[in-house]
């Protein structure tokens, strides 16, 4: 018996491996060539690029709507969670100017903070800026939305007494082609007269005349500002605009600050009309910006607002994230926010634990229902999977609002128990609008989540393993413990990871039998999206449950593997 | 002959019965016992209930009447992970998430023995189907006839006095089948393990058992040794079923001195051996093996009948010549003949004259 030799017997029995071995060996060797002298490889991969060219094609429809209506909005929300370029694009000057103000003393800024502050509220309240950036800084704190939208009301007339003294020294500052005449550049100046409104054309892109922001940059800058306002919102000709009263206030302060002598080497149009204002400049009646923004509103005063300012004047921000995980932006770093504001903590690890608990009820309630439904005969296995799926044919509202009629203290389930005398009908069960309701929907509905992919793998394990494992000696109870369940948790897996990542982002059913303890972190998310319009925190909330996810994912992946995952 | 009532039986059928349905009986009254130490085989083709006498015995199933006894005792009520019956199944059965060795080591752990046992058991029923080598590989890495050894090897490590096959070679190629008929032959007798082995591949059959149930219908229709049940088919299914054969049908014109005049339907008389017609006027089939067909008149035994025939095809096999003849207004007659340096190679189209012994040729059932 010994000498007989076949392939079961050799000493190195065929493997699949020994094909990729051999294919390894084979390449040690040097490229094996083509019939034509060229590289095999390379051969192939012409053969083969038609075929893949028209694969990608195949999937290019489904690929490019992922990408547009998948991907594409994901990385958008990813993106807002550290946004924040809303508080340095509306109030540019401002903070320019609070980068050299040291938040952590206790005085407030000086009056070129304030200057700023007057010329950015003034634009922002034109393009109806301040109020949106009011909401975004009430965010991190409150009174904020208020003050701004106040100030957007008052900033106007802050900045006349300089108009109307520029204007009573002369009438040449009234009207806004006197303006342009000197500081718009000759060319632009032809051009705007050449330009006809009714035509359609689009108004000529306003440009500075060649060294005027030498000698008048802050007027160049807010006039420039004005002057693009006026053409893209306003769509009013610049040539005739008259100019806002924070012009005035700015060319106040460049003849006031400039150079004598530059203003006195100045030969442009209207050279002797600013000359004149220059000198006259010097005694104008002035005014303390600090002092003005005060009385508006006290709470420019106050050093909290400044430093909320200052403390989200970058781009990019954490101060969502930290939201997110019950912390806050401090002059001094992130710190825990107080005990009674933390909620983001609690409602992470309720979903966390809810959804597990709902997975664990799943695979208690779905395993005997798979395994019946892979062991019976093929005709009863059908009508049993149509009563597990019959759940997907109604209406998630509906089963949830059913289920809410089934729940509540005078609902089904508690009639039923005080009728079989279980209750007493003073103290009847709370069974919803709160976690136990939560976990009792939830598992209903996710359950054919559970059962599907169980069912199409304890499909595929033979009823003979059961019979092997007998015959060898087991009981029945070893048998399905030591070889059923063991084939069978791939499809637990499966089930288990399905029905977590659903449960973990559930929204709707938490919304409506949840209450107020049994809401999970979606509905937080949605709150912020939909009613308190904070979506940067909302985007930061979704990208930590999207990383919670992926992690858990990858912590499966290492202790179950997820090979071991199948759907059939 | 079995009789069911045998002192000396280990594993004995007493009037069993079996119906899935209660309307149709799939196993119809067997009796059927066996020595320790037999290699008894099971052979019929599908659907004539050898898989279900022996899911009988595993206890799988359950009789709807009768007894099956294992040692003098009964087993109708005692649960399959009781009997103490190895089994090797067709597709393996082997667990895929368990190494060879856990396999192995699965039937020793349930019988709660100690580690160090279980280890010189498993090399040892290892060592029997000569798969030492493979002990951590999973099932799916080896071939199947590989995953066969093991099987074999898992039904024999807990030393079962009893074990079953289920047509295990089924999935195999030939040449792999027959060097695995082999070994477990040779292995059935060096252990002394009494085997009952179900297949429906009569060469298998034949060249591997001490006895030949042949299953139809039901019931078992002869239960001889190999030699026995090829020379001696006891009625015309067997004789079909077994190996090549030629019938003939007609009516028994007279009986006597042990041997039949039968006249064919074609109107021709031959002389064959009565086995179960009695009678004059009977209708019989009469079946001769193709090799047992002489046509070289030197070689023909003074007073054989003979009967013309027609040469229809010849077709050379290398060890044999099989020649395919028209006899009696039949025309898949066959015959067959050594190839040997004196041999004819019959052409086609050539007529002939067959005969052969009276004693090769038996007079069956209708």
């Amino acid at each position: 018996m010994s000498d007989i030799k076949d392939a079961t017997t050799a000493d190195t029995a065929p493997t699949p491996d020994d094909a990729l071995r051999m294919a390894d060996a084979a390449e040690k060797k040097g490229p094996v060539l083509a019939a034509d002298g060229r590289p095999l490889k390379q051969s192939l991969n012409r053969a083969l690029r038609l075929q893949k060219l028209r694969a990608l094609a195949l999937v290019a429809p489904l690929l490019i709507f992922v990408l547009v209506t998948f991907i594409a909005p994901i990385a958008d929300m990813l993106f807002r969670s550290v946004e924040n370029e809303i508080v340095s694009e509306t109030l540019p000057k401002t903070t320019a100017a609070l980068e050299d103000w040291d938040a952590e003393g206790d005085t407030i800024p000086d009056e070129a903070v304030f200057e700023a502050l007057y010329d950015d509220m003034f634009f922002a309240q034109e393009a109806k800026l301040h109020s949106r950036l009011g909401s975004r800084l009430n965010y991190e704190q409150t009174g904020v939305s208020s003050l701004f939208r106040k100030t957007g009301r008052s900033v106007e007339d802050m900045g006349e007494v300089f108009q109307d003294q520029f204007e009573d020294l002369d009438d040449f500052w009234k009207t806004g082609e006197n303006w342009t005449s000197f500081m718009a550049s000759d060319e632009w100046l032809a051009d705007i007269q050449a330009w006809d409104a009714d035509s359609g054309d689009r108004q000529p892109r306003f440009e500075l005349r060649d060294g005027i922001d030498d000698i008048l940059p802050a007027t160049a800058e807010s006039y420039t500002r004005f002057a693009n306002y006026v053409r893209t919102e306003d769509e009013d000709n610049v040539y005739t605009e008259d100019p806002w009263a924070v012009i005035y206030s700015s060319f106040y302060d460049d003849l006031t600050r400039a150079d004598a002598a530059a203003i006195a080497a100045y030969s442009g149009p209207a050279a002797e009309q600013i000359k004149s204002a220059a000198t006259a400049a010097t005694g104008f009646e002035t005014i303390d910006y600090s002092e003005a923004f005060l009385d508006i509103d006290e709470d420019w005063h106050s050093i909290d607002v400044w430093r909320t300012i200052k403390i989200y004047s970058p781009k990019f921000t954490n101060g969502y994230f930290l939201n997110a995980i019950d912390m806050q932006k401090s002059i001094d770093g992130p710190e825990l926010r107080p005990e009674n504001e933390r909620i983001y903590g609690i409602l992470f690890w309720r979903t966390m634990v809810m959804s597990i608990t709902i997975t664990l009820s799943c695979i208690l309630l779905g395993y005997p229902v798979a395994w019946i439904l892979a062991n019976l005969p093929a005709r009863n296995a059908n009508l049993l999977l149509i009563l597990v799926l019959l759940p997907f044919w109604t209406s998630l509202l509906v089963r949830t609002s059913a289920w809410k009629v089934m729940l509540q203290q005078q609902g089904v389930i508690n009639d039923t128990l005080v009728w079989l005398g279980l209750v007493a009908t003073d103290d009847r069960l709370v069974l919803i609008n709160n976690q136990t309701g939560t976990i009792i929907a939830m598992t209903h509905i996710l359950l054919p989540f559970m059962i599907l992919p169980m069912y199409s793998v304890m499909q595929t394990i033979q009823p003979t393993y059961l019979r092997a494992a007998k015959s060898l000696g087991a009981t029945n109870w070893t048998a399905f413990w030591r070889v059923y369940f063991p084939q069978s948790i791939p499809g637990i897996g499966a089930g288990s990871i399905l029905v977590f990542i659903l449960a973990i982002g559930y929204y709707i059913t938490p919304e409506i039998v949840g209450g107020t303890s049994g809401t999970f972190i979606s509905n937080r998310i949605a709150y912020h999206i939909s009613s308190s319009l904070n979506w940067g925190l909302g985007a930061a909330l979704g990208a930590i449950l999207l990383a919670a996810v992926l992690l858990l994912y990858y912590a499966y992946d290492k202790i179950v593997g997820i090979d071991n995952v199948k759907l059939g | 002959m079995a009789d069911g009532t045998n002192n000396d039986a280990f594993v004995e059928f007493d009037r069993v019965q079996k119906s899935y349905d209660g309307e149709n009986l799939v196993v119809k009254d067997l009796n059927l016992s066996m020595p320790k130490g037999e290699f008894l085989t099971m052979l019929g083709p599908s659907g004539s209930g050898k898989t279900t006498c022996l899911m009988m015995l595993a206890g799988f199933e359950t009789a709807t009447h009768g007894d099956i006894r294992l040692g003098g005792k009964s087993i109708n009520n005692i649960p399959p992970h009781k009997r103490g019956i190895g089994m090797v199944f067709q597709n393996y059965a082997l667990f895929p998430h368990m190494t060879v060795a856990e396999n192995l080591s699965f039937p020793l752990e349930v019988r709660k023995m100690g580690k160090s046992t279980r280890e010189e058991k498993i090399n040892r029923a290892l060592g029997m189907v000569q798969m030492n080598d493979f002990a951590g590989r999973r099932p799916a890495q080896l071939s199947g006839g590989q995953q066969q050894r093991i099987a074999l090897a898992r039904a024999l490590v807990f030393e079962p006095e009893l074990v079953l096959m289920d047509e295990p070679l089924g999935a195999l190629d030939k040449q792999l089948r027959e060097t695995l008929q082999f070994e477990i032959t040779n292995l059935a007798h060096d252990l002394g393990i009494t085997v009952v082995y179900v297949t429906h591949d009569q060469t298998e059959a034949l060249t591997m058992s001490d006895r030949v149930a042949v299953f139809e219908d039901g019931r078992i229709q002869q239960l001889a040794p190999p030699d026995e049940l090829y020379e001696a088919p006891q009625n015309s299914f067997v004789a079909q079923f077994i190996g090549e054969n030629n019938t003939l049908e007609g009516v028994v014109q007279e009986i006597k001195n042990d041997t039949a005049l039968v006249k064919l339907d074609s109107g021709e008389v031959i002389a064959a051996k009565p086995v179960n017609v009695t009678k004059a006027g009977e209708r019989t089939r009469v079946s001769i093996r193709p090799e047992r067909v002489e046509y070289n008149k030197e070689r023909m035994q003074e007073g054989a009948y003979t009967l013309k025939a027609e040469v229809l095809e010849f077709i050379y096999m290398g060890d044999i010549f099989r020649t395919r003849l028209k006899v009696a207004g039949k025309d898949d007659f066959i015959i067959k003949t050594r190839n040997a340096p004196d041999q004819v190679r019959l052409k086609p189209g050539t007529q002939i004259e067959i005969g052969w012994l009276p004693e090769d040729c038996r007079a069956l059932d209708a």
